[in-house]
């Protein structure tokens, strides 16, 4: 009894020991080569090369998820519990933008009588991905709706407790009630069976090295890829995103330079719900429609966020990397069903270690 | 010299402090046009309380803040800068993890055009940063820091400045620079409502003073009355240099 009650004590005061002994230079490049060392020995074995690969894919997601997540920790400094269900959610928006289906009883739909899908060739497979072009407006949507629904939840909910003055903790708690209410919406509306954009079996196609990839998975990786880099330069190379870095930085000196703390908040809000839906749809299109799998998939976004340094973009992107990889090489070693378990691990692995994350946090 | 008949900046019977705990119990102070005045006190007599009231980052419960003759009570930060007002806060006075250039930028953050002129202006008057400008600010030192601060405040072509304690844990060199920019600014016509802890350096140069203890006016005139007065003297000045 006592003996379990002190241990996570004990672990924490090992850590604090370790770091100091060792510094936190030193603890940051035992980190950093410990993980490029497993990272580049999965990608080169070839029992876990194919796993690697998977990972990625993975990661690319995760790393969308993460990066907003740490957009709104950056400017809103509090851990959004709802970030994984509201991905889910854009998730569905997307759906029924796509197909019009809501579920009217169980494994029975009722469907609007126009869609997008009515319009000419819009699910003819773009090339060999298993969509087509009405997906990508379905996300166009959802990227609409879920940047609206974010700033109507701020106003609702956040801006508030803001004016209040609550805790961290306080925007934590309520973030889980968001979480909560979206996906009991997703049940609600569209039950919960998985659903996915599209029917039929579609293979993977086989590449150099012996891996197999579903064009799919190319597409997902590049849109993950793509839209960290254009959150980099919205934060780097815009007036706007170094009005956001200044507010993540100070928020009373932004203010004292004349930014207008609200409308960045309000803008971060629109960047995140349009992250997030993308995330989800991308989510969807690697996994399926799923009104359990955004809560499911909230622990490593986090992970992947403090991995990289919470409040930092191009960490969140890495962090995810590394999250998304070691998950699925873990597969090689461990039952599949100890996914998590390994996010759970890193997680806790860095927060002792190296709290700060890799790549130190704030940008 | 020209008589101003309404002073730029006044400050009259301000209550402010945090949450219930209040601070200021009635604050006044004025400031004309082109002058430099200094507020010395005690720690914790509410400096920095009072210049954070007047610019907005607090709450004022009771009382008056005019700018030019315009009421601008309880107007916030963002708004006080459109005014033709600038801060530079006592501590955590520059962006971190913003670049030198980037701390600028944000300082000109409002500015319609004419970035790229007032930033050539600034790297002018403060060559020490200019070579540094892609640098982290957090990577500057203290002196470098405060020079950024108040290039940053400047980057709007402020009316009044305000100044808290800007020669603070500097070395005499550094305080010495630090206060020559300040004259050269003042210089340029910019009122300036100064708080600080080189009361002595400070006053010499300012036209008026007050202090401030306990939340309330102690004393108030010309400079030169202050810095011959015998109770500041014992009290704030130290002894003879
Ligand atoms: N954010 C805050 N919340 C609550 N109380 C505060 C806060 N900041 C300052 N105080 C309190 O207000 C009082 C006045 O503080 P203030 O910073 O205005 O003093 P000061 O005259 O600027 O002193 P110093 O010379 O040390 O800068 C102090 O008692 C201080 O403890
Ligand atoms: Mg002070």
């Amino acid at each position: 009894m006592t003996d379990a009650v002190s241990r996570p004590a004990d672990l924490v005061g090992r850590a604090q020991d370790i770091r100091r002994r060792y510094g936190d230079t030193a603890v940051t490049a035992a980190l950093w080569l410990l993980i490029v060392g497993l990272v580049l020995w999965s990608a080169l074995n070839s029992d876990t090369r194919q796993l690697f690969v998977n990972g990625v894919v993975v990661g690319s997601v995760f790393a969308l998820g993460a990066i907003g997540l740490t957009l709104i920790y950056g400017i809103l400094k509090f851990g959004n519990f709802a970030h994984g269900d509201l991905m889910m959610l854009g998730a569905y928006f997307a759906f029924f933008a796509l197909t019009g289906r809501v579920s009217e009883r169980p494994r029975f739909d009722k469907e609007l009588p126009w869609s997008l899908d009515s319009l000419p060739g819009a699910v003819d497979r773009l090339g060999d991905l298993t969509f087509g072009y009405g997906l990508i407006i379905a996300a166009v949507v959802a990227v609409a709706v879920m940047a609206a629904l974010s700033i109507g939840l701020d106003r609702l909910i956040y801006r508030p407790l803001r004016r209040r003055g609550a805790g961290i903790v306080i925007f934590a708690i309520a973030s889980l009630g968001v979480a909560i209410a979206a996906r009991s919406l997703m049940l609600i509306i569209w039950g919960p069976e998985p659903r996915s954009y599209v029917t039929g079996i579609h293979k993977a196609q086989q590449y150099p090295f012996d891996i197999r990839l579903k064009t799919d998975q190319i597409f997902i990786f590049a849109v993950a890829v793509g839209l960290a880099v254009l959150v980099y330069l919205l934060l780097y190379r815009t007036k706007l995103g170094k009005a956001m870095r200044a507010m993540s930085d100070n928020p009373d000196l932004a203010r004292v330079s004349g930014i207008n703390t609200d409308q960045i908040i309000a803008w971060t809000w629109v960047i995140g719900g349009a992250l997030v839906a993308v995330a989800g749809v991308l989510l969807a299109i690697q996994a399926q429609l799923n009104p359990q799998l955004g809560f499911v998939i909230l622990l490593p976004l986090f992970a992947s966020a403090i991995l990289g340094g919470i409040g930092n973009p191009i960490g969140a992107l890495t962090g995810a990397l590394v999250v998304g990889i070691a998950q699925e090489v873990a597969v090689e070693y461990f039952a599949p069903g100890y996914k998590s378990g390994v996010a759970f691990v890193i997680l806790i692995v860095i927060l002792l270690l190296r709290p700060r994350g890799l790549l130190g946090a704030r940008v | 010299m020209g008589v101003s008949i309404l002073p730029v900046l006044e400050v009259k019977d301000v209550v402010a402090g945090y949450g219930e705990v209040e601070i200021l119990h009635g604050v006044s102070i004025k400031v004309d046009e082109g002058e430099v005045v200094t507020i010395i006190g005690p720690n914790g007599a509410g400096k920095s309380t009072l210049m954070k009231a007047v610019f907005g980052l607090i709450p004022v419960k009771k009382g008056r803040i005019t700018f030019k003759g315009r009421d601008v009570t309880g107007s916030p930060p963002e708004k006080m800068v459109r005014f033709g007002l600038s801060y530079v806060p006592q501590s955590e006075n520059a962006f971190a993890t913003l670049s030198i250039q980037e701390n600028l930028e944000m300082g000109g953050f409002i500015r319609r055009d004419g970035l790229s002129e007032r930033l050539n202006w600034a790297y002018e008057l403060f060559p020490d940063i200019a070579s540094r400008r892609h640098e982290r600010a957090g990577r500057l030192s203290g002196g470098q820091r405060q020079m950024l601060a108040l290039a940053r405040a400047l980057m709007l072509d402020p009316q009044v400045l305000l100044l808290d304690e800007p020669s603070a844990s500097l070395s005499p060199k550094m305080v010495e620079a630090i206060f020559e920019r300040v004259a050269q600014i003042n210089r340029s016509g910019v009122a300036i409502l100064m708080v600080e802890q080189n009361a002595r350096h400070a006053l010499q140069f300012s036209r008026r003073g007050y202090v401030l203890a306990m939340g309330v006016n102690r004393l108030e005139g010309a400079a030169d009355e202050l810095l011959e007065s015998a109770e500041v003297g014992k009290l704030y000045l130290g002894a003879e240099p």
